[in-house]
C-alpha cells in the first residue's frame, strides 16, 4: 500500500526522525492559516499524490508569505498534476503539504529496502541525493553505498558509521546520522513497510539532519495487523474498478487495451497478458480469479471487467487445478445472461472436469467462442476484438 | 529417481483438520503419498479421517517418523509453523500459504540458516513427483511419468507446462513450485542443483516472472554449471511497472526485474527462452528432437 509524503513523514516522525515543521490542507484558506502559524520568510507548498517528478511537473512551489501560500494552494489543489510517473491522465491533487522553509546545506539519498537474495534488509545512501537514485546507480554506482542489516542484531551503529563517513558527512552530523538511521530501520521493521526512501535527505547550513521528502510503503500482507496504518489509504489514488475488484477478493489491475481478461493464477493471468500482445492484440487488465473461485465470484470478475468501457471481446483463461471447469462454465454462463454481456467471449478451459465445462458452454444457447490452447484462443479474441 | 519426495516420503500435513488441509491430504494420498498423520495445535491426541493429529511437530515426527510436511496454516500463523518444522528436524518443508508477512518470512529465513531443512515456498503450488508422491495442490492425473524437471515461481503456468508436455508425448520427474513471494526458500538455482543432480532429468522447463533477480542469477549458474537443456519462459512482459502483478515478488521495483532483463540473460546463457506460453512443450520437443 503506497501512503501521501505527509503520512510517510508522520510515520518517521513517530519513530523519531527528524522532519520539516508543516501540516497538511485540503483548502487555500487553510494553506494560509498554516504558513501564518509557521512563520518565516518562506514556506513550501507541496501537491499530495501518489507519484514522483512532482517537482519538475508544478507541484512543489516556494512562497514568500501567507497570502503567496494560499494563492499557490488555491491553484494547486484540484488541478491536474503530470509527472514521469502518473501518465499523461495525471492525478488530481486533493490536498497539499504547507512546510517550513530550510537552509540546505547538503542533500542526500537513504532508503530501506528487502534484498531478496540475501534475505536481509539492505540500507542505501548516497551523497548524490535531490536525484534519480536509479540515474545516480547507473552513472556513478561508486555514490551508492550500501549496507546489508542481520534481522537479528538489526542495524549496528558502526555500520551508520560506514555510511556517514562515505557520504563525506563530519562527525557531528555523522552522530545524528546514527541515531536517524536506527529510527528509520526500526519504523521499516515495526510498520511491516516494503520500502522506505528519504529523498532528499538533508543537511542544513545548522548541521541538522532531516526527512525532505518521503516515500513509504507497507506490505499489503501484513496491513492486518496495523489498523492505524491501513486507515492512511487514499481511495481517490485508485482507480475506482480496482477498489471495486478488492472488495472481492479480486486481483485486477486495469491497462489501455481493449481486451479483457480473466484468468485464474497470477502468472497464467500474466502469460495470457503477454500472449494476447503477441497476437496482436492489447489486453484491457490483469485479472486472477484465484484458485477458488466459485460461481459468484466468476460474476462479479465479469461485473468489472465489463464495467470498463474500452472492452471489446473477453478471454477467459482458465486451468483448473482446485477450480473446476464445471463449476466455472456455470459460472461465466450464469454472469453472461444475468449481466446481458454483449461482446464477443473466447473460452480456453482445460483441466479438471473440462468435458463438463464444456458441455455446459454448448447446451447453453450462448454465443461462446471456444479454443483449445493459449495460442489459439489468442488469435481468435484478437480477432473479434476487431470485428472479425 | 526424481529430486525431494518420492513414494518413501512420509508426509505430515499442518493444519490437516482445515477444509484446504483435509482436502489436499486425501488427494495426495490419493495419489500415493504416504500421509502419515497431521498437526493442529489443540487436537493432538484425536483422530481425523483416520490420520492421528499431533500438537506439535515434535511429536509428529516423533510418533510417525514423518520427514516431510505440508503447511495449509493461515498467513499469520504460518510462518511460525515453518519454524516450528524446522526445529523439529523435518527435512522438506512444503509451504503453500499466501499471503505471509514478509517480516515474518525474514524471521523464519534467519532462523532457518542454520538447519539442514530445506524450504519450498511460501505462496507457492508445492512439488510433484510424477507417478510417486505429492505435497501440495498440483492437480496428479494430470502428471506422467517422464525424464523433465519443471521450476516454476507460478502454478497455473505450472499446469499449462505440464499439459503442453503432455500434448507432446513427455512426462516429468518433478515439478517444483518455488512460490512467487519476495522471499522463498528453494531458489531456481537451488532446485536446478537438484536437477543436475538427478541422473532421470533430462531437461528442464524454467518458468520465471517479473520481480526480483532470481532469475538472472539463475542464467549466472546455468552458463556454468548446468549442461542440461533448459526452456524457459518469463511472464509478464506487458506488465506495467510499479504495479504488483497478484504476486507478491512480481512487481518492476525502480526499472530493476523487467521480464525483457530476465529474457536475455536467460538467453545469453544458452536457455531455450520462448517468448509465447503456448511454446514451451513444443520448443522442448524441438530441443530434444
Amino acid at each position: 500500500m503506497k501512503i501521501h509524503e505527509y503520512q510517510a513523514k508522520a510515520v518517521l516522525a513517530r519513530f523519531g526522525v527528524p522532519v520539516p515543521r508543516g501540516d497538511v490542507v485540503f483548502s487555500a484558506a487553510e494553506a494560509g492559516e498554516v504558513a501564518r502559524r509557521l512563520g518565516g520568510s518562506v514556506v513550501v507548498v507541496k501537491a499530495q499524490i501518489h507519484a514522483g517528478g512532482r517537482g519538475k511537473g508544478g507541484g512543489v512551489k516556494l512562497a514568500k508569505s501567507p497570502d503567496e501560500a494560499e494563492q499557490i494552494a488555491r491553484q494547486m489543489i484540484g488541478m491536474t498534476l503530470v509527472t514521469h510517473q502518473t501518465g499523461p491522465e495525471g492525478r488530481k491533487v486533493g490536498r497539499v503539504l504547507v512546510e517550513e522553509g530550510l537552509q540546505i546545506d547538503r542533500e542526500l539519498y537513504l532508503s530501506i529496502v528487502l534484498d531478496r537474495a540475501s534475505a536481509r534488509p539492505v540500507i542505501i545512501c548516497s551523497a548524490a541525493g535531490g536525484m534519480d537514485i536509479e540515474e545516480v546507480a547507473a552513472k556513478e554506482p561508486e555514490k551508492i553505498l550500501r549496507e546489508a542489516i542481520d534481522p537479528g542484531t538489526g542495524i549496528i551503529p558502526f555500520q551508520s558509521r560506514k555510511l556517514a563517513f562515505g557520504m563525506g558527512l563530519a562527525s557531528g552530523p555523522a552522530n545524528k546520522l546514527v541515531k536517524l538511521l536506527e529510527a528509520v530501520y526500526k519504523a521499516f521493521v515495526e510498520t511491516d513497510a516494503s520500502m522506505i526512501e528519504v529523498n532528499p535527505l538533508i543537511l542544513t547550513k545548522g548541521g541538522d539532519l532531516l526527512a525532505l521528502d518521503a516515500k513509504v510503503s507497507f506490505d499489503d500482507n501484513a496491513l492486518y495487523r496495523h489498523p492505524d496504518l491501513r486507515d492512511f489509504r487514499d481511495l481517490a489514488e485508485e482507480d475506482p474498478l480496482e477498489v471495486e475488484a478488492s472488495k472481492f477478493s479480486l486481483n485486477y489491475i486495469r491497462l489501455d487495451g481493449n481486451i479483457g481478461c480473466m484468468v485464474n493464477g497470477a502468472g497464467l493471468a500474466m502469460a495470457t497478458m503477454d500472449i494476447i500482445k503477441l497476437a496482436g492484440g492489447e489486453p484491457a487488465n490483469f485479472l486472477d480469479v484465484g484458485g477458488g473461485a466459485n460461481a459468484e465470484q466468476i460474476k462479479n470478475a465479469f461485473r468489472i471487467l465489463m464495467a470498463d468501457q474500452n472492452v471489446k471481446a473477453v478471454l477467459i483463461n482458465i486451468f483448473g487445478g482446485i477450480l473446476r471447469c464445471d463449476v466455472l462454465a456455470q459460472g461465466v454462463i450464469l454472469a453472461v445472461t444475468e449481466l446481458g454481456v454483449r461482446v464477443p467471449i473466447v473460452i480456453r478451459m482445460e483441466g479438471t472436469n473440462v468435458e463438463e465445462g464444456k458441455r455446459l458452454l454448448r447446451e447453453s444457447g450462448l454465443n461462446f467462442t471456444t479454443a483449445d490452447s493459449m495460442g489459439e484462443a489468442a488469435e481468435k479474441v484478437v480477432g473479434l476484438a476487431r470485428g472479425k | 529417481m526424481a529430486v525431494l519426495l518420492d513414494r518413501h516420503t512420509r508426509l505430515i500435513v499442518q493444519g490437516l483438520t482445515g477444509r484446504e488441509g483435509t482436502f489436499h491430504a486425501k488427494t495426495a494420498a490419493a495419489y500415493g503419498t504416504q500421509v502419515v498423520g497431521g498437526v493442529t495445535p489443540g487436537k493432538g491426541g484425536t483422530t481425523h479421517e483416520g490420520w492421528p493429529i499431533f500438537n506439535t511437530v515434535h511429536d509428529a515426527v516423533r510418533e510417525t517418523g514423518a520427514n516431510a510436511s505440508v503447511i495449509f496454516v493461515p498467513p499469520p500463523f504460518a510462518a511460525d509453523a515453518v519454524m516450528e518444522s524446522a526445529d523439529a528436524g523435518v527435512a522438506l518443508v512444503v509451504c503453500i500459504t499466501e499471503g505471509i508477512p514478509t517480516m515474518d518470512m525474514l524471521k523464519a529465513m534467519t532462523f532457518m540458516k542454520e538447519k539442514p531443512t530445506r524450504l519450498i515456498g511460501p505462496n507457492c503450488p508445492g512439488i510433484i513427483t510424477a507417478g510417486q508422491a505429492k505435497a501440495g495442490i498440483i492437480p496428479g492425473h494430470i502428471c506422467r511419468e517422464g525424464r523433465i524437471g519443471i521450476v516454476s515461481k507460478s502454478g497455473t503456468l505450472t499446469y499449462e507446462a505440464i499439459h503442453q508436455l503432455s500434448r507432446q508425448g513427455m512426462g516429468q520427474t518433478t515439478c517444483i513450485g518455488i512460490g512467487g513471494d519476495p522471499l522463498i526458500g528453494t531458489s531456481f538455482i537451488d532446485a536446478l542443483k537438484l536437477f543436475k543432480a538427478d541422473a532421470d532429468t533430462e531437461a528442464v522447463i524454467m518458468i520465471g516472472e517479473i520481480g526480483g533477480t532470481a532469475e538472472q542469477e539463475a542464467a549466472a549458474y546455468i552458463a556454468h554449471e548446468f549442461r542440461k537443456p533448459v526452456v524457459g519462459f518469463i511472464a509478464g512482459q506487458t506488465a506495467p511497472p510499479g504495479r504488483r502483478m497478484g504476486h507478491a515478488g512480481a512487481i518492476i521495483a525502480g526499472g530493476q526485474g523487467t521480464a525483457a532483463e530476465k529474457m536475455d540473460a536467460l538467453a545469453r546463457a544458452g536457455v531455450h527462452v520462448v517468448k509465447s506460453p503456448a511454446d514451451m512443450g513444443a520448443k522442448m520437443r524441438e530441443v530434444l528432437g
